[in-house]
């Protein structure tokens, strides 16, 4: 495939556009089994992607699906349908192009199924859906290409790990399929490729020009950041400014609440009413719409948003980009930066705004990264059983399968590709039984086989129950936030379930970027009407939690070594000096730990420095062994810097916490019974098909029909501790929340160099813990001291403590 | 003295931190909403196949609250089993455990909304017993006095100066008690939920069930 059709090439003379080299390159490799181009963003990367199949049908029209085109975001399948459909008209190709995701009404469904458009627009969620489907080998009939875009966000992914098992079930519907994989500039395209290509084929991998290096700098503000939080409020004004003086910016943040109270603190600073909108992951569908119209028609000035906006959707005239607050990875700031000018080879501009002063060296130190071009990568894990298990159910649903064959297909799958015989079918065995010890309910399984060998579902009405449940992603349960009307007023987005039963009739709280009044829960749904009379609370929506990454923290630590900060700004570096003052800064080669009372409890800060993962277990390491020695610890957060735990009692001597055999033993024990654990096992069993999340008659009545997960896995700790679910539990808590590999690596580097500081009050660097979001709490003898305490505190106050009586 | 004491229409009770009402005059011992085999049910309804184990931990359970008190009655509050299917879907061993424990003294299940019927499964069958000046039933029945009843799975959450901690609780006041749900695999109803403020007076006590029972006012 050569000469390109002359109504394409007129496209892009009619534009004076030229075809970029790699787009070119692209064309030219369109027969092999796997290309992965890894390319700018703005650098005409689906143009490139899209080119051999309109090539192909501008040479051969023909009817039925061609290429499938996988994303993971919904947004970008919407917005690669409006960029590809204008220029496909304009080259006069008669070429339909649809696209399918949750947000796509059934009929619209139906009809693709029966009648598949050339192009499909998808996301790996509606992919597994539609290859469940019983005519899934109809549907994709003669389909040639697949192209997964923003390939490196999914690879990250059980989301990736899922879209990759269908790839192999695809493979085999269509021999022929050829597999194209977009990516930003990553670390380890190598990595990738393996996931993309079909094991053990190899991929080609293509570079394109990366471009101009970005124009990248940290604001400065009049106004100091404050010593804590994330609501970057200090830089109000300057980012205003800067509004101001583009034509349009995009403002990131990294947490959904962040985003929340920036974008309500600009408003109250928009004195010239500029237009801005919000736009994050847990607002209303129709919400988000609007905005995203608003955007692509050029009426917004700027628009606050989250990691919604953080893929390659096309918001035309971008000129700058704002991250508030810190990037924590290198590799993500600069693909954010990539949303800027989305003209080729003109350098992208962008402004970090630290949050507070931890954050300022934060920035400095991701400045330096960039510029010397270090990204941070991650090694990858094999892939989760419990996404196997998932698939093994969808394979069900879509007809009887037969057992090797399948084995023969998952391992295909890159990351599957050293998945054992003996694995796979402890998984089978799952999905079909159970895998229980206790041989119970035979007559239940789920999956039977049959006398010809092939396994099917026992009840065909089961295909209903886990399509409902299909995909990867682990929301937490949120809730519908409505305006309270006669008949159900207007849809506002979601909030946490969590932070909803907190609420009080009365409270206000932001959403959308406005406050609301708590009126009361219809229906598992929250009832609010517009009205501000008092500060408003802020709506936890779990937004994603991104890691600092090894090389950025070492950085760090590397700075706080100098004798003082140039290249900080005052502010900070005087902060950084008075923590020298009154405590001391963590080095590389030891461990600082702070102690001190602060709210009424005894609190430990460990500055371990050994990623958000880590420091989280060793939060539960420290508490385990607290809670032996009679502390009474209720509780801990992790950052990717320290831990601060929280307690009744104090600390005088942390020596004996940090001895690692001792934490190394207690590990296995203590992984049995701590809440991170039942988080994890949580949403593993979610996705293996253990937990339905949705069942046809579920929601209704909200009433004892669901019990908490934490006693199922109670139930298999006690009398199945060798389950596949608490396996995958482990396996997903080593590699993933426990990394215990970095607690080991923190503890050889400090080798037994503790230095203890018992300090009257919190210090400088201590302080922004405990602002911190994601509270682990702990359940040990405190709490049975609180609810002592608590419940003689109440009778007293009612005047009913001679009601009762202990016998 | 992990117990707490409630009076009602004139009994002496106690509740116990394990979810069981214990009648010391009567000897009598309560528990309510076993749900047992309810794994079972759901597998067999199509639903998912969770672990198999709850029957077992929740007659667990109830053994050591029979060894502690020994008492001469015990009554099962109705919902004992998932349904009809699973009393009968009850494995050997759980069976043998049963009877175990129903030798020597009266046992008498209640008929609740999920297992009304008999079953072939040793002790009285009943819709509702009275005993001097208590009567026990699945249901609540709004005007009672002195009813005992189960069925809501009630639970109680209490803000502390610390976290918030959610139980399963009795609820009780001077005219009834509901029992929290001892079933291994049970949910709870919230206690603000309408359903129980309306059968609860204001002065009603929520007791929070776990290592030890706490009373608190009804948190509504």
């Amino acid at each position: 495939m050569s000469a390109i059709p002359p109504i394409i090439t007129g496209w892009f003379e009619k534009r004076g556009w030229e075809i970029h080299p790699h787009q070119r390159a692209m064309l030219e490799r369109a027969d092999n089994p796997a290309t992965l181009l890894i390319a700018p963003t703005g650098g005409g990367k689906t143009m490139a992607g899209f080119l051999p199949t309109l090539v192909d049908l501008a040479e051969t029209p023909r009817a039925g699906m061609h290429t499938l085109y996988v994303s993971p975001l919904k947004a970008l399948a919407a917005d690669i349908k409006r960029n590809l459909t204008g220029p496909v008209a304009e080259m006069g190709l008669d070429i339909r192009i649809e696209d399918r995701t949750g947000d796509t009404s059934a009929t619209q469904k139906k009809r693709q199924r029966v009648d598949p458009p050339q192009i499909l627009l998808t996301t790996p969620e509606s992919l597994a859906l539609l290859i469940s489907y019983e005519d899934a080998p109809r549907i994709f009939a003669g389909l040639k290409r697949i192209v997964i875009d923003e390939i490196h966000a999914l690879s990250e992914s059980k989301r990736g790990d899922q879209l990759f098992l269908a790839l192999s079930r695809l493979q085999t519907l269509c021999p022929d399929l050829r597999r194209v994989g977009l990516s930003a500039t990553v670390d380890d395209p190598a990595a990738i490729a393996t996931l993309l290509a079909r094991h053990p084929a190899p991929c080609d991998i293509l570079l394109a020009d990366p471009g101009p290096a970005p124009n990248i700098q940290m604001l400065t503000t009049e106004e100091r950041p404050p010593w804590a939080g994330g609501g970057a409020a200090h830089a109000i004004p300057a980012v205003l400014e800067q509004v101001k003086a583009h034509k349009t910016t995009l403002i990131f943040h990294n947490t959904r609440a962040q985003a929340e109270i920036f974008f309500h603190n600009l408003w109250l600073a928009n004195d010239d009413s500029l237009p801005i909108g919000i736009h994050h992951g847990s607002l209303d569908k129709t919400q988000r719409q609007r905005v995203e119209a608003a955007m692509v028609r050029g009426e917004l000035r700027a628009i606050v948003c989250t990691g919604s906006l953080d893929l390659g959707i096309d918001w035309g005239d971008v000129d700058l980009v704002i991250q508030i607050g810190a990037p924590k990875n290198v590799k993500r700031l600069v693909q954010r930066i990539g949303r800027a000018n989305h003209r080729y080879n003109a350098p992208s501009k962008a402004l970090l705004v630290p949050a507070n002063r931890f954050e300022v060296v934060e920035c400095v130190a991701a400045l330096e990264a960039v510029r010397e071009g270090d990204l941070d990568g991650e090694p990858r894990r094999p892939g989760p059983r419990d996404v196997l298990c998932q698939h093994i159910l969808i394979a069900a649903c879509a007809g009887p399968f037969d057992a090797d064959a399948l084995y023969d297909e998952v391992t295909t799958a890159g990351a599957y590709a050293a998945l054992t015989r003996a694995e796979f079918d402890e998984s089978l065995d799952f999905c079909a039984t159970g895998g229980y010890a206790l041989a119970a309910y035979d007559r239940w399984q789920r999956l039977k086989q049959r006398p010809d060998g092939l396994w099917q579902l026992r009840d065909p009405r089961a295909t209903q129950r886990i399509r409902m449940n299909l995909g990867t992603i682990q929301d937490t349960d949120t809730l519908k936030v409505r305006l309270r009307r006669n008949r159900g007023g207007k849809p506002l987005g979601e909030i946490e379930e969590g932070f909803a039963a907190s609420l009080t009739p009365g409270d206000t709280f932001l959403i959308g970027g406005q406050i609301v009044r708590y009126e009361g829960l219809r229906e598992m749904t929250v009832e609010v009407t517009r009205r501000a009379d008092k500060k408003p609370k802020i709506a936890t929506f779990a937004g994603t939690k991104f890691a600092t990454s090894t090389q950025l923290s070492d950085r760090i630590l590397r700075m706080f070594q100098q004798d003082n900060w140039p290249e900080l700004p005052p502010h900070t570096a005087e902060w950084l000096a008075l923590q020298r003052d009154v405590s001391r800064l963590p080095e590389r080669g030891r461990l600082l730990i702070e102690s001190f009372p602060h709210d009424g409890r005894e609190h430990t800060c460990v500055y371990g420095f050994a990623g958000r993962n880590a420091q989280q277990t060793l939060g539960l390491l420290l508490t385990k062994r607290m809670e032996e020695i009679g502390l009474h610890p209720l509780g801990f957060v992790a950052t990717d810097y320290a831990t601060l735990i929280w307690g009744l009692d104090r600390l005088n001597d942390p020596a004996p916490l940090f001895d690692l055999t001792a934490l190394q033993d207690g590990l296995d024990s203590w992984l049995a019974g701590n809440a991170v654990m039942k988080r994890t096992f949580r949403a593993s069993a979610t996705i293996a098909g253990l937990i339905e999340r949705n069942t046809p008659s579920a929601r209704k009545s909200g009433r004892q029909a669901t019990f908490s997960s934490d006693i199922l896995y109670d139930t298999l700790q006690k009398y199945d501790p060798t389950h596949l679910m608490l396996k995958i539990t482990r396996e997903e808590a080593h590699t993933g929340l426990v990394d215990f590999g970095r607690i080991e690596e923190m503890v050889a580097r400090i080798q037994g160099r503790i230095d203890h500081k018992r300090l009257s009050r919190v210090t400088p660097l201590a302080a922004p813990l405990l602002l911190e979001m994601g509270r682990v709490p702990v359940e040990g003898a405190a709490e049975e001291r609180l609810l002592a305490e608590e419940a003689e505190r109440l009778l007293e106050t009612a005047g009913i403590a001679d009601l009762t009586g202990t016998a | 003295m992990n117990n707490c004491s409630l009076s009602l229409a004139g009994a002496d009770l106690v509740a116990l931190g394990s979810g069981a009402l214990w009648w010391p005059a009567e000897r009598l011992l309560c528990v309510s909403d076993l749900h047992l085999g309810k794994s079972e049910r759901i597998a067999r309804r199509g639903g998912t196949i969770l672990p198999p184990y709850e029957t077992r931990d929740t007659l667990l359970r109830l053994t050591d609250d029979l060894d502690r008190m020994n008492p001469a009655t015990v009554i099962c509050l109705g919902d004992s089993f998932d349904d009809l299917d699973a009393a009968r879907a009850l494995a050997p061993e759980d069976q043998t455990t049963l009877t175990r424990m129903q030798a020597g003294r009266r046992w008498i299940w209640i008929e609740g909304n999920h297992d009304s019927g008999p079953v072939d499964l040793g002790g009285t069958h009943l819709a509702d017993l009275t005993l001097g000046p208590l009567t026990f039933r699945h249901i609540a029945q709004t005007g009672a006095r002195g009813e005992i009843s189960g069925h809501y799975h009630p639970k109680a959450s209490l803000t502390t100066r610390a976290r918030r901690i959610t139980r399963a609780a009795f609820l009780s006041d001077r005219d009834r008690i509901i029992m929290p749900a001892y079933g291994t695999y049970t949910g709870g109803l919230r206690s603000h939920d309408a359903t129980l403020t309306a059968l609860m007076r204001p002065d009603a006590l929520a007791i929070l069930t776990g290592p030890r029972a706490y009373a608190v006012p009804m948190p509504r």
